[in-house]
């Protein structure tokens, strides 16, 4: 088994980096400052670290403010708090505001597996991608993550960062590119293709993998790092293909299974499964064992995907 | 205005409009013609529901020709029921929710300090409105970061959408309230031009805290058949009550004049 790193690792240190050269950027946290990993950024810029203390609402709200005098908030707290507490401040002040405020939603989808369902953000897609001007980006490994942290300070506007604390593989070649709206294929295929990001890229690369060895089936994977806005064409190739196979650490309704839908309908309509948390809240344990629980696994996005094909 | 949209929250707008003119007449450090200029003092209007006074007053004051005032929330329009930052000059926050203007206001006020600009930040919140919890988030924030270039200032009408505030829940002590928070407070007749004008060119009342100036005011004040009574929270006024406004407000401009001669 290959190394597994923190994301959250590579998005401080970015961070730091790109504070160094912006004077524009500060962190703005909820009394995060270690769960979002943001001590090293403390010690070096202790005047640009701003802690509103636990309340989202005014975290956010104060966000907005400090983009609306010329800086550029980076602003972190758990996903599940910062967007299901603050949704109506992500909306107005900075959505509809058109701030360039950046939100970090930590520790999202089920990296929080043991504390229930109240600390799961299995929301946070829908929710976002759902308000119009939003940007919304969940890297896979540590050099997708350090670069949707770069690009997100180089655009203007709001961005939803999805940054988990789950350990993954790395997926990514050393000269990989992100690029914000732009689909990476990871592997190439001609019978059906796995769509994923975030904490499943690396699963889906397994998947693909067992469906070759175990059954000759060519499945081509798809990173779908950008879930808003989404890389239409990269979809449309995809279905012109064959059926397609999402997988998100994510409720069904509403995240990146249905953006995927919402194309795939609309252009080039093929069979799709779209796996995911089924409509309910999950139960109690470790996060490997709630992405198991729900089939978010190599052997779970494979028999989707022979199911699709026998279909 | 709100007479030919048939729709807006005309006893709100008429319990901040001599605020809003003290500010936007004698205490802002603005420059109409350059909206975007990065030291400007920062006014934020927390009650956006009062957006007919504020587009009034920024018309007023130079920001867009008055003969705009005539679109308000038509189709289209700029003008749009709450005020939006992107179409009209001078707004500074997109606010209609309540209780989104002082965590905003926090912000700005807190920036001024992080990039060494000397603009100060003003916001106007509706009383009602306070029972929001995100503003004593945002005044909690305030207090501990010692913020003397904020200024809230409460539109204390005493009425909101249902029913008087303390009928509902209830806002009294409301000075001690802003006090046992960190801010100096000022309590002020807030149709006093005079009062209004010497709270604002004392601040900070404190140094190293933010200051919160009670205006007290009327709802509806000027027109008596709506001063005070909670239907005129989003009432339109017919045709013979409008023209029975204005000659109510013509007279009350006629005798505040007599009484400055």
């Amino acid at each position: 088994m290959s190394a597994l790193y923190d994301c959250r690792v590579a998005f401080a240190d970015t961070l730091v980096e790109l504070a160094a050269a912006d004077p524009r950027i500060v962190a703005v946290v909820n009394d995060s400052v270690g769960s979002s990993n943001l001590k090293g950024f403390k010690q070096r810029f202790p005047d640009r670290l701003v802690n509103v203390g636990i309340a989202e609402q005014n975290l956010v709200g104060v966000s907005a403010g400090l983009a609306g005098a010329g800086l550029m908030p980076f602003t972190c707290g758990a996903s599940c708090f910062l967007t299901g507490r603050a949704l109506e401040q992500v909306k107005a002040d900075l959505a509809y505001s058109r701030h360039n405020v950046k939100l970090c939603g930590m520790s999202s989808g089920m990296a929080y597996g043991e504390l229930g369902p109240t600390h799961h953000s299995i929301e946070d897609l829908a929710w976002t991608r759902a308000i119009a001007g939003m940007t919304v980006v969940v890297p896979a490994d540590p050099i997708e993550t350090a670069q949707a942290v770069r690009a997100a300070a180089s655009m203007t506007g709001p961005v939803f960062l999805r940054i988990s604390r789950m350990g993954v593989p790395v997926v990514h070649a050393p000269d990989y590119t992100f690029e914000i709206g732009k689909a990476a294929e990871l592997r190439s295929g001609v019978d059906v293709t796995i769509i994923t990001a975030g904490v499943l890229v690396g699963r889906a690369i397994e998947a693909a993998d067992l469906l070759l060895a175990e059954d000759g089936i060519s499945a081509a994977v798809l990173n779908m790092a950008t879930v808003r806005p989404i890389d239409r064409g990269a979809i449309v190739a995809a279905a012109r293909r064959g059926p397609i196979v999402t997988a998100e650490e994510h409720t069904v309704i509403g995240g990146l299974g249905s953006a995927v839908a919402e194309v795939v309908v609309e252009t080039h309509p093929v069979l799709m499964r779209i796996l995911g948390v089924p409509g309910v809240f999950a139960p109690t344990g470790s996060p490997e064992f709630l992405l198991e629980h729900f089939g978010l696994t190599a052997e779970g996005m494979a028999d989707a995907a022979r199911a699709l094909l026998r279909a | 205005m709100v007479h030919a949209a048939g729709m807006g929250h005309p006893g709100g707008d008429l319990s901040a409009a001599d605020i809003l003119a003290a500010l936007y007449f004698h205490t802002l450090r603005v420059d109409p013609t350059r909206p975007d200029d990065p030291l400007r003092d920062r006014f934020v209007l927390s009650k956006g529901h009062a957006s007919a006074a504020l587009y009034a007053t920024l018309a007023a004051r130079g920001y867009f020709p008055a003969t705009q005032l005539a679109t308000f929330m038509q189709p289209l329009s700029l003008l749009n029921g709450h005020p939006d930052r992107n179409k009209v000059p001078g707004v500074e926050a997109n606010t209609g929710p309540l209780g989104h203007g002082l965590p905003v206001a926090v912000g700005l006020a807190l920036g001024s300090r992080l990039t060494g600009g000397a603009w100060r930040t003003f916001v106007l919140t509706g009383d009602g409105e306070l029972q929001e919890g995100s503003n004593w988030e945002a005044a909690m924030a305030g207090g501990q970061f010692g913020l003397d270039t904020l200024t809230v200032i409460v539109d204390r009408n005493r009425l909101q959408q249902g029913d008087t505030t303390e009928n509902t829940v209830t806002l009294d002590p409301l000075g001690d309230r802003f006090r046992a928070f960190g801010w100096a407070v000022v309590e002020i007749d807030g149709h006093d031009i005079d009062a209004l004008l010497q709270a604002f060119d004392q601040l900070p009342h404190e140094a190293g805290r933010p200051t919160a100036i009670i205006a007290h005011t009327i709802k509806g004040r000027g027109v008596s058949f709506i001063e005070n009574r909670v239907e005129w929270h989003h009432r339109v006024p017919s045709d013979a009550e409008m023209i029975d406004a204005l000659r109510e407000f013509d007279e009350l401009e006629r005798r505040e004049l007599e009484e400055q001669a």
